[in-house]
């Protein structure tokens, strides 16, 4: 169920994200879904990539500060209320989420979303009781 | 516990009359036997009996290490040649080597403070005492080793280097007390590591570290990595050796052996001493010396007087630990910075030792600081709240620390340029 992100600290300055890219490329490394939270000074980039060890290995060899948090992907009904419902579970059961951002492509079954929560054990708990369909990391990593 | 209590816990009263006592000969014998002085007092319009307070000492000449120089290699002796014992030297490595001069009477002074400060650090005369100070010019091995014999306790004179051979030795003797630099005594531990013995194999309890600064994130790694208790000793060639101050057991500042030194702290650039818990300069005056008496030496050491009293029992002004050389101070905006602030602030924050770098500019005509800090792996995180929290406490507490406004930026690994393996620590853009 859980599903390992990437962050890389990133200065503020052009040329930075075309380094990350330029050498996950090199690697053989494909990206699966990112996104880059910034403020004036810095951002974090978070991407799901095909085979995370690797990405960490090789970005931490390249002299990027990276880690390697836990997040969830969630799948559901592309329509209306579809993101919504999933979140009023989370909220009811109080659970934060820090940050979410969505897949590019589809699922199988509907839109893709990652998930990043203070408590990942409840939330699989919580959502798994609702219903709400979470991707397999396997299934992620290879879409 | 105590090597000389009534001396190491005098009544203040008692402790200041002594210490008047004992200035103003000093002053006397500094004046009437070496040239330099009465040269510099006289430039003053001082004699020594314009010494009649402890306040007087503000009134003396400071006295430099390009003093120790211009006299080298025996011109600040205050004795004659045939009443000294024992000649050490500085290594020389920023200039030409000063020289220092023992009597008879002040090596058994030296070994009494030694003997103190080992005592003070948790020795006593049952313990196996491991000096791995370098023996020879330099102060340390021979300061500890006279120490040891003073305290009765049984010295191993192995000196520097062979680190397998020390570390065989440690074990086979029973070493209990282990005295080197921290950066020394942290290379046993690797060593160790790689021989694959566990210092809890090992009889080791205690380590008295000096000779160089070093911080409390390197004092916990030592004490986990050798399972010891590590205190921080001090001392300089030029004002005896080590065994000018020591920690003890509360691990809270140095105590300084008020019986035989003066400890004063400066702003290096008014000269003007600061109240205690300001950080500046420390600057000795010796006692009891009689072969090289030291009237307020500027040490170039950064350190700050600590106010009140240690619950030890020890009446001597406590320092805390040095944390850099003044030659490293920057004036900002009219307000002395040193980089070490910045490293203390840093080290608490993060928890580690970050990579950083000072950056001083000016605008208009107003200064500028910026603090760039490396993200280490240990201060990231993939929120960028917990990121703005860490700028924001970072800012936060530079400024209350250096007392300057100050702009934080977290920069990537590798940003700041490193030579040699260590980072440049400051870049000054300004132009004057």
């Amino acid at each position: 169920m859980k599903i390992k992100q990437l962050s890389v600290f990133l200065e503020n300055k052009s040329g930075r994200l075309a380094a990350v890219t330029r050498l996950l490329a090199s690697k053989g490394i494909n990206i699966r879904a990112l996104s880059i939270a910034d403020t004036s000074d810095f951002g974090i980039l978070r991407l799901i990539v095909n085979d995370p060890e690797a990405a960490y290995r090789a970005l931490k060899e390249g002299g990027f500060t990276v880690s390697l948090t836990e997040v969830l992907g969630v799948e559901m009904p592309d329509r209306p209320g579809g993101l919504s419902s999933v979140l009023t579970h989370l909220e009811e059961a109080g659970i934060n989420i820090e940050y979410l951002y969505a897949f590019l492509g589809k699922g199988e079954n509907g839109a893709l979303v990652i998930l990043r929560v203070e408590d990942l054990d409840k939330a699989i708990e919580i959502l798994s009781a609702k219903g709400v369909q979470l991707v397999k990391a396997e299934k992620v990593y290879a879409l | 516990m105590y090597w000389n209590q009534k001396y190491e816990c005098l009544p203040p009263e008692e402790l200041h009359q002594l210490q008047l006592e004992r200035l103003k000969a000093t002053v006397e014998r500094a004046f009437f036997n070496v040239p330099h002085y009465r040269r510099a007092f006289q430039a003053e319009g001082l004699e020594p009996g314009d010494i009649r307070s402890l306040d007087d000492l503000r009134k003396l000449p400071f006295t430099t290490k390009d003093d120790l120089r211009e006299n080298y290699p025996f011109g600040m002796f205050a004795v004659p040649m045939s009443e000294i014992v024992r000649i050490h030297s500085s290594s020389g490595t920023t200039g030409k080597p000063t020289v220092v001069g023992y009597t008879r009477r002040d090596i058994d002074v030296w070994a009494e403070l030694m003997a103190r400060a080992l005592v003070c650090g948790g020795a006593t005369r049952n313990d196996i005492i491991h000096n791995a100070y370098g023996y020879g010019l330099f102060t340390g091995g021979l300061g500890v080793h006279y120490g040891a014999e003073r305290l009765g306790a049984s010295v191993i004179p192995i000196s520097g280097g062979n680190t397998k051979r020390q570390v065989m030795i440690m074990r086979d003797f029973g070493s209990t007390i282990l005295t080197c630099t921290p950066s020394y005594a942290l290379h046993i531990a690797e060593v160790m590591e790689e021989m694959g013995i566990d210092p809890a194999e090992l009889k080791l309890r205690a380590g008295i570290f000096g000779a160089e600064p070093w911080s409390e994130n390197m004092r916990r790694e030592i004490e986990r990595r050798l399972g010891i208790s590590a205190v921080d000793i001090y001392g300089l060639s030029e004002v005896i050796g080590p065994g000018v101050a020591i920690e003890c057991q509360e691990k809270n500042g140095l105590h300084i052996f008020g019986d035989h030194f003066l400890a004063e702290v400066i702003d290096p650039v008014t000269e003007k001493p600061l109240p205690p818990g300001e950080m500046g300069e420390l600057v000795l005056t010796s006692l009891t010396k009689e072969a090289l008496p030291v009237i307020r030496y500027r040490t170039r050491d950064v350190t700050a007087l600590l106010p009140g009293d240690c619950p030890c029992g020890r009446t001597g002004v406590r320092i805390a630990r040095i944390t850099g050389r003044t030659d490293d101070m920057l004036i900002i905006r009219g307000v002395n910075v040193f980089p070490s602030q910045v490293e203390s602030v840093l080290l608490e924050i993060g928890g580690t030792e970050p990579h950083y770098q000072l950056i001083v500019d000016r605008e208009g005509s107003l200064d500028t600081l910026e603090v760039q800090v490396e993200v280490s792996e240990s201060l990231f995180s993939d929120a960028v709240r917990r990121l703005e929290d860490l700028e924001h406490r970072l800012h936060q507490e530079l400024e209350s620390t250096l007392g300057l406004s100050v702009k934080v930026t977290l920069v990537e690994p590798k940003t700041i340029v490193r030579s040699e393996g260590k980072a440049k620590r400051v870049i000054d853009k300004r132009k004057f």
